[in-house]
């Protein structure tokens, strides 16, 4: 089974690094970028029989950090 | 005083912070590698020093919090015993739970690397003994992601329970409330920012570091 697990930082986190790619793109003469947020896409080959609680466990305990990141989980 | 730093693949303050340890406690330190299960006994201070373990992959810390020798680091620190997180060792805690927050990229982008001003927020830990509420340090940071953040019923929490340690006397890299240091709640784990052990010997340009080590050697004894 394929899964895709998309990170992304938690409203009212600030995130520096988007901040810089939204600066570059007005560099680049993009006009209206109003907000760029950075995030982290992980691709997963996990066995058929890997439950939905197991794969939600791997997002908490190390693929995303609670703290700052939420995650969404996608089967393919 | 028996202690011990705890050695991943991309430390590389682990050697500094040997040096001072034995500066002050005169006694070598136990060098732990990563891949250890068991902790030495009798130990005094845990340090988790800077670096860039396991090349910061995922997150700053975030391997290492998971590494077999970082599990028994969290049980010891159950136990009571003292740790202390410098730079990528403060990652570390925040990774595993010890202490709350997480460490950012700065928010201007820049790796920091100078003497920064700080404020000692509080005398009452065994790791500030040695300096006055309120008295002004200096000790040097060198980082990219030490942008302290935390929810702000955290942040009050934290405050309430007097568990900064030390704070910016000025902006360095973005941190909730100019946080360089915390405490968790029962005060045996410090977590830092700044780095003590670059601050031991006169010829370091000071000795506000080794204030550190000489306090928790006299609080623990």
């Amino acid at each position: 089974m394929k899964l895709r697990i998309i990170v992304t930082l938690k409203n009212g986190v600030l995130d520096p690094q988007g901040k810089a790619i939204q600066h570059a793109l007005g560099g680049l003469g993009f006009e209206g970028v109003d907000d760029v947020r950075a995030g982290k896409i992980f691709e997963l080959e996990v066995a058929e029989s890997t439950s939905d609680a197991a794969i939600d466990e791997m997002c908490r305990k190390l693929l995303a950090n609670t703290v700052i990141e939420n995650y969404r989980i996608e089967k393919q | 005083m028996k202690t011990a730093v705890i050695v991943f693949p991309g430390s590389n303050c682990d050697r500094d912070i040997a040096v001072a340890l034995e500066s002050v406690t005169g006694r070598k330190p136990e060098m732990v590698w990563h891949g250890e299960s068991e902790l030495p006994a009798g130990l005094g201070l845990i340090a988790l020093p800077g670096g860039f373990s396991y090349g910061d992959y995922l997150r700053c810390g975030a391997i290492a919090a998971r590494s077999p020798v970082v599990r028994a680091v969290v049980e010891a620190a159950g136990r009571g015993v003292p740790v202390l997180g410098i730079c990528n060792g403060f990652q570390v805690l925040t990774e595993t739970g010890l202490l709350p927050g997480a460490l950012m990229r700065n928010a201007g982008l820049n790796f920091v690397c100078r003497d920064v001003p700080l404020t000692v927020e509080t005398s009452q830990s065994i790791f500030t003994s040695a300096y006055a509420a309120g008295e002004g340090i200096t000790i040097p940071v060198a980082h990219h992601d030490g942008n302290y953040f935390a929810d702000a019923a955290t942040l009050d929490e934290i405050e309430g329970e007097g568990r900064v340690a030390f704070r910016y006397a000025t902006d360095v890299n973005g941190s909730a409330r100019r946080i360089a240091g915390l405490l968790n709640k029962s005060g045996n784990v410090l977590g830092m920012m700044p780095h003590p052990e670059r601050r031991i010997e006169a010829a370091h340009g000071g000795t506000d570091g080794r204030r550190l080590f000489e306090g928790l050697l006299e609080a623990i004894a």
